[in-house]
């Protein structure tokens, strides 16, 4: 038996009976979005330039729990870069709070589609590596990596290495070193994409928890519909290239709320014919360009 | 058949071909000499310590080069790849450089230093800074981007985000570099002591040529591969192996 295997036979029996160490809660600081006439462009080798992001305006409260559903390729990860401070908008502004962004900052973390740990540090040290840089001490350090492990499930993990776990493991990790710097700001880019159901569920319901008893803003990128009404207070749709909003819906169902839901099933419809239209398109798009090269 | 009985049966057959071609009386004795005198002269070589002494001093020297060359290469690499206008204009010119033998160096050396310890140090450094200069300066840019993208997100910046971050993943590709750059440096080393001499493998092996002593050149030779396998070989290809390993570069990734 691998250790991967290992850990998730052991990971569903130890999931339903810890209990969530409520000690990790943090009040965040409250911090809204702006994003104002935002465009983004690259150069490209032959031909117009490449527009990923076309006046983009977006007000995204403090508090809120905004998810972003699109076709592959519409920009919704280089939306998240833009409000992390690790792009730039060709025109236009990102604020945070009003204050325009101007680069990275550990209030707004950045879980990565591809996690991002780092393969020289053991899953422990990852975890504490956010809360190293801002210069917090070596015993506290400890403590609190130990924490958000827990919140993961991933005690016993804290000396091996990332190349010795699943993929989902690593996505957990990622979102362990992520709510370590307890931001004020969350940007998740697919984070559960790779994930099995059952862990997935698991982590929404955590997710949701974590953001109601911290009040931290979450963006949340998602190609799945339903993960998104699942979530969020708000999903908005992003057309295919170049990315714009098409429409967008305030979500009002009760929470917890459940994938599986009718209701959520219902309002995941109207969205997901939308979101086929512009599938389409890109499949379309990406035809023609196959096609004519 | 396993790995070591063909290497036990290769070698066996190739020192057989030796004994039969002495034994053929081709040449003579002293341009051809038989394994056995060769082993003799290994021998006298250890026994009255002359060996020894040669490789402490070729090993301290080396020691001293090689380890001015990792500083140097890796200062001067680690600055090319943080100035877009050194990457276009130094870079290329090391690179040209690099394809000028260790030896070529010598002439130049001795001019400016004598026949000294400082003209071999200098050799060894030209002959290895270069090629760990160089993969340190595309280790930086081999750094996938996710980890710097990762490392500033979560607060690292400046030198921290070099020692913490840029550095550790930069390492496996540093690490084969060194190698490269020990390689360079060894052969450096025996060159430059084999003409500016003051004690040494290089000079032993001069010695044995103005005494007409194949045997005893043969033997240096045979100390002088030895000990560059040995570090190679064995300290190098260890450490590359758990850096991958450990960077989940390799199968277990």
């Amino acid at each position: 038996m691998s250790l991967a295997q290992l850990a998730s036979s052991r990971h569903s029996e130890v999931l339903h009976t810890t209990p969530v160490p409520h000690s990790l809660d943090y009040d965040a600081v409250p911090e809204s979005i702006q994003l104002r006439a935002v465009d983004l462009s690259f150069p490209v080798r032959k031909g117009p330039r490449l527009v990923a992001l076309s006046n983009i305006n977006l007000d995204i409260r403090a508090g809120e729990f905004l998810c972003v559903v699109g076709p592959s390729g519409c920009g919704k990860s280089t939306l998240l870069s833009l409000i992390a401070g690790l792009a730039f908008p060709t025109s236009g502004e990102v604020r945070v709070n009003d204050q325009l962004v101007k680069g990275p900052g550990t209030d707004r973390i950045l879980i990565f589609q591809e996690h991002g740990l780092f393969p020289w540090l053991t899953v422990g040290q990852n975890v504490e590596f956010g809360i190293h840089m801002m210069g917090m001490g070596r015993r506290e350090r400890r403590e609190r990596a130990k924490q958000y492990l827990q919140l993961v499930h991933l005690t016993e993990f804290r000396d091996s290495y990332i190349h010795q776990l699943s993929g989902g493991m690593r996505q957990r990790v990622a979102i362990a070193r992520a709510l370590a710097t307890q931001p004020s700001v969350l940007l998740m880019d697919e984070p559960f994409a790779a994930l099995d159901a059952q862990t997935r569920d698991i982590l929404h319901d955590e997710l949701e928890r974590i953001w109601k008893a911290t009040g931290c803003t979450i963006v949340f990128v998602t190609h799945n519909v339903r993960e998104a009404v699942r979530l969020g207070s708000r999903v908005i749709l992003m057309t295919y290239r170049p990315g714009t909003i098409r429409s967008q819906a305030d979500i009002v169902l009760p929470r917890p709320r459940h994938m599986e839901d009718p209701r959520v099933a219902m309002l995941s419809g109207g969205i997901l014919d939308e979101l086929r239209e512009e599938i389409d398109k890109a499949v379309a798009a990406e035809y023609s360009h196959v096609s004519s090269s | 058949m396993s790995r070591v009985l063909k290497n036990v049966a290769f070698y066996g057959a190739l020192l057989a071909a030796w004994v039969l071609v002495t034994h053929a009386k081709i040449w003579p004795p002293y341009l051809f000499p038989a394994p056995l005198s060769v082993w003799q002269s290994l021998h006298d070589g250890f026994a009255d310590n002359s060996f020894w002494i040669a490789i402490a001093i070729s090993m301290r020297r080396v020691a001293l080069g090689y380890g001015l060359s990792v500083v140097l290469g890796m200062a001067l690499g680690f600055g090319i790849a943080s100035s877009k206008f050194l990457e276009e204009t130094v870079a290329p010119l090391l690179t040209s450089l690099q394809s000028l033998p260790s030896i070529c160096w010598l002439p130049l050396a001795m001019l400016w230093f004598g026949l000294s310890e400082k003209a071999i140090y200098f050799v060894i450094i030209t002959g290895s800074v270069l090629s760990i200069t160089i993969s340190m300066e595309s280790g930086r840019h081999a750094i996938p981007r996710i980890y710097s993208q990762a490392g500033r997100n979560l607060g690292a910046r400046g030198w921290k985000l070099f020692v913490y971050v840029l550095l550790p993943a930069s390492l496996p590709h540093l690490v084969s570099g060194l190698k490269q750059g020990w390689a360079f440096a060894w052969r450096a080393l025996v060159s430059g002591e084999m003409i500016v001499a003051g004690l040494g493998l290089g000079q032993l092996l001069m010695v044995g040529r103005d005494n007409n002593d194949m045997s005893m050149v043969l033997a240096v030779m045979l100390v002088i591969v030895l000990i560059g396998w040995a570090i190679d070989g064995l300290i190098f290809r260890s450490i590359e192996g758990w850096f991958n390993r450990r960077w989940g570069l390799g199968a277990a990734a």
